[in-house]
């Protein structure tokens, strides 16, 4: 049976290419892998080679011409005893690759998010202790270890050294080092073998000395972590949690202070917690070790020794995408999250004295975000600030000031106001460290904008 | 090619032998019909064939046993086809059908199968080589006896995180063997301009690793070092290195020009150390194949191929709500081993 050879596609994105040289003539035979053709493309000339065998009964397109389109016949192969004449062939272009084009049907939706729970994190009258944000981490990592022999802790100097900030002090003592485990210093290396272990069964928790170093890792993280459930059309995926303190410690500069909230919340397939309050570490990164998917936390180095109530309960969690509100008021939203929580709070006290009443949102997770707490205290207020360590330029603010455009456009009475940290790397000196962060004085002076009082 | 041989070949029997024929010519047939269906348009983006490497993954797989793991880089259609996923899956992924292995959603470079411990398809060269190290790193968690097949080229040999994978998989005795699928050109550079040596498998001393090289064209030679890679790694002795020297016929994508190397050069390749060649030879100097059920395996394999390529164009697109599935998972799947 007579085939036809079709101008082929050389490269992803070739329409049309010049038919540059036959290599072949009529009544020549060909088979597999021989070349047929030299054929120019918008890249480089490029050899084409037969896939049948046979004999080439007739050529259709004459070497030299230009224009040929994608899938135009430029040859007849025949089998023996057959005749090229008795083909008939057609000029166009076949239609069969267009079933390949993409349809002009309208992208589906994005899937609405569930109702916005309002509920406390806690029943009423629950008895409280007082616990630091490092031992509420510490705590959540030891009970999830308890309570699955399939989650392991693994980082530079996580075991014999008990971490290099004390987060998992006394864990290799309960859990041996089959399950804590110091690595070599080799972030790129070491979140690819937890992604993999994640791959093959385990729930790793994966500690950076600070989310600076993680960078190193940010292949592993970005294209092997989040992205191979899609990939993979769901058969598998990542689910684990990187975490370490991320942002500014103190007089560490410009390598060491960088705040990654706004890198990570970018990625579809990663969630993204930042809590502030050490209930929140707690609860927040039991729910992240049990969720399916890969969990970046950014701690914060200033807060490991901040002392907060938390709640003595058994088994205490927090649900992903569920804003806290830290102070109710009518004035102005106040939205904040991690240390920036601790700008908006004060801010939140000094601005009571001058009777302005701040309502004070904690996102606590910025993927999911709860974007639906924000628009509800927005229309309520009809003012936002946003406080964040980061850069300005696609800031977490930055975001939220396109939601609130989006969806209270009508409520607003001012524009809102982004208070971040300086467009600048971490200078060392200490006068210039101060001045590059955000500041509480800052969003007091931001908030007055946007009440015009 | 200076493969090194240190036992003499096992004894194959002949239905092995054709087993291995029909696996390697089944990987042959696929590929050309995927560089067919290339060129009708109807497979996009990136499409890198595996045609030439065929006895790597075919030997290889010979030496593996039920539960053991394999992940590859993004040439990865031949790795697929030999650990049994079903060529209807892998050809309608590259056409981006629903009927594919990742939905449409992973495309060539991109697939999957939890079922046959197929860890994929990786884009970025080399990152797959710390996933193997890490599946590794689980089965030896579990102490479950697995073993994990890394495969990464000569080019992605020359990446760090490939050496920090060695240090870690050396110093925690991981079960895992570093396949170097060495077919001499990263993209087109060819080894000598690319690489400071040209004894990759070398590379693993410093760490403790022991190594071999392999003559990737001899579909019993690379069976024999998987053998003893597997059992090195069985033994709980950690990781092994094999590099295996192969040749790939085609480009390093569709769109490669291929003017690093010279036609005479892939010709006598083809001609002189075809792997399907050398065992059809083997197999028609015995007494018990004859020439015509080697064509009758032949025209089964067309049969199987044009299939999946029927498949492959007949299975629909994606639906477009499938845009939003699959980003994040409701619960974590239960380990079935």
């Amino acid at each position: 049976m007579a085939t036809e050879i079709l101008m082929p596609a050389l490269s992803p994105t070739m329409e049309e290419g010049t038919l540059a040289k036959w290599l072949v003539k009529e009544g020549d035979t060909v088979s597999s892998g021989d070349i047929l053709a030299e054929i120019e493309t918008d890249k480089a000339t490029m050899e084409f080679e037969a896939v049948d065998e046979g004999i080439v009964g007739k050529i259709l397109i004459e070497e030299g011409t230009e224009g040929v389109k994608v899938n135009t016949p430029i040859a007849v192969l025949v089998e023996e005893g057959e005749s090229a004449d008795d083909i008939e062939v057609s000029s166009a272009p076949k239609e069969e690759a267009k079933s390949a084009e993409p349809e002009e049907k309208p992208a589906a939706e994005a899937p609405k998010s569930k109702p916005a729970d309002t509920s406390p994190d806690w029943p009423e009258g629950t008895e409280m202790k007082e616990q630091t944000v490092r031992e509420a981490l510490r705590d959540a990592m030891a009970e999830e270890m308890r309570r699955d022999g399939d989650v392991y802790l693994m980082g530079e100097e996580v075991a014999e050294y008990q971490g290099a900030y004390k987060i998992s002090q006394g864990l290799l003592d309960e859990f041996g080092p089959k399950r804590v485990i110091d690595t070599p210093i080799t972030e790129h290396g070491f979140a690819g073998v937890a992604v993999g272990a994640a791959f093959g069964g385990l729930k790793p928790i994966v500690e950076f000395m600070t989310f600076n170093f993680a960078m190193q890792a940010m292949d592993q993280i970005i294209n092997s972590a989040a992205k191979t459930l899609y990939m993979s059309g769901g058969q598998m995926g990542a689910p684990m949690v990187f975490r370490g303190p991320n942002g500014a410690a103190a007089r560490v500069a410009a390598q060491h202070s960088q705040d990654y909230a706004a890198w990570f919340m970018q990625i579809p397939g990663l969630k993204v917690a930042m809590p502030y309050s050490a209930s929140d570490y707690k609860g927040l990164m039991k729910t992240a070790i049990r969720d399916a998917n890969p969990v970046i936390f950014l701690e914060n180095e200033i807060l490991y020794g901040r002392t907060f109530e938390v709640p003595d309960i058994d088994d205490y969690t927090v649900p992903f995408g569920k804003a806290r509100i830290w102070r109710e008021g009518d004035d102005v939203t106040i939205v904040s999250f991690g240390i920036g929580m601790q700008y908006a709070l004060e801010a939140a006290d000094k601005l009571a004295e001058d009777g302005i009443n701040a309502e004070v949102l904690d996102l606590r997770t910025l993927r999911p975000m709860d974007t639906d707490a924000i628009i509800r205290s927005v229309k309520k207020t009809n003012r936002c600030v946003t406080v964040e360590e980061g850069w300005p330029q696609g800031s977490v603010g930055s975001y939220i000031s396109s939601v609130i455009m989006q969806e209270a456009f009508d409520y607003l009475d001012a524009p809102v106001i982004n208070c971040t940290g300086k467009d600048v790397p971490m200078p060392y000196a200490a006068n210039l460290e101060k001045l590059a962060l955000v500041t509480t004085d800052e969003v007091i002076e931001a908030v007055h904008k946007v009440t015009y009082r | 090619m200076a493969a090194r041989r240190t036992t003499k070949k096992s004894e194959v029997s002949p239905e092995e032998m054709l087993s291995y024929y029909r696996d390697m010519l089944l990987i042959r047939r696929f590929e050309e019909k995927a560089g067919q269906l290339y060129g009708m348009g109807l497979i996009g983006g990136f499409c890198h064939l595996y045609i030439g490497q065929e006895a790597v993954v075919v030997g290889l797989e010979a030496a593996a046993e039920e539960g053991d793991k394999r992940i590859t880089s993004y040439r990865d259609h031949g790795h697929m086809l030999a650990c049994g996923m079903d060529p209807k899956g892998v050809m309608a992924e590259l056409t981006g059908r629903e009927g594919g292995y990742s939905k449409g959603k992973g495309g060539s470079m991109h697939m999957f199968s939890k079922e046959k411990n197929f860890y994929g398809g990786h884009g970025i060269v080399g990152a797959q080589v710390p996933l193997g190290a890490g599946l590794a790193f689980a089965d030896r968690y579990k102490e479950n006896g697995r073993v994990t097949f890394t495969y990464f080229g000569d080019g992605a040999a020359n990446q760090g995180q490939v050496y920090e994978s060695f240090n870690m998989a050396a110093l925690w005795k991981l079960p895992v063997i570093f396949v170097i699928e060495n077919n001499q050109y990263a993209m087109g550079t060819a080894q000598k301009r690319s690489t400071s040596t040209d004894e990759i498998h070398k590379r693993g001393e410093p760490f403790g690793i022991p190594g071999e090289m392999v003559d990737g064209m001899d579909v019993l030679a690379v069976k024999e070092a998987g053998e003893r890679a597997v059992a090195h790694c069985r033994k709980g002795d950690g990781p092994y290195i094999l590099e295996i020297k192969t040749y790939r016929y085609r480009g390093h994508s569709m769109s490669d020009p291929a003017k690093y190397r010279t036609r005479e050069e892939v010709q006598k390749m083809r001609e002189e150390r075809d792997p399907i060649e050398q065992v059809r030879a083997k197999l028609l100097s015995g007494k018990s194949i004859t020439e015509d059920k080697l064509k009758e395996i032949d025209k089964e394999i067309k049969e199987i191929v044009n299939a999946s390529a029927e498949f492959a164009k007949e299975s629909p697109e994606p639906a477009v709500e499938e845009l939003w599935t699959d980003i994040y998972a409701t619960e974590i799947p239960q380990e079935v081993n």
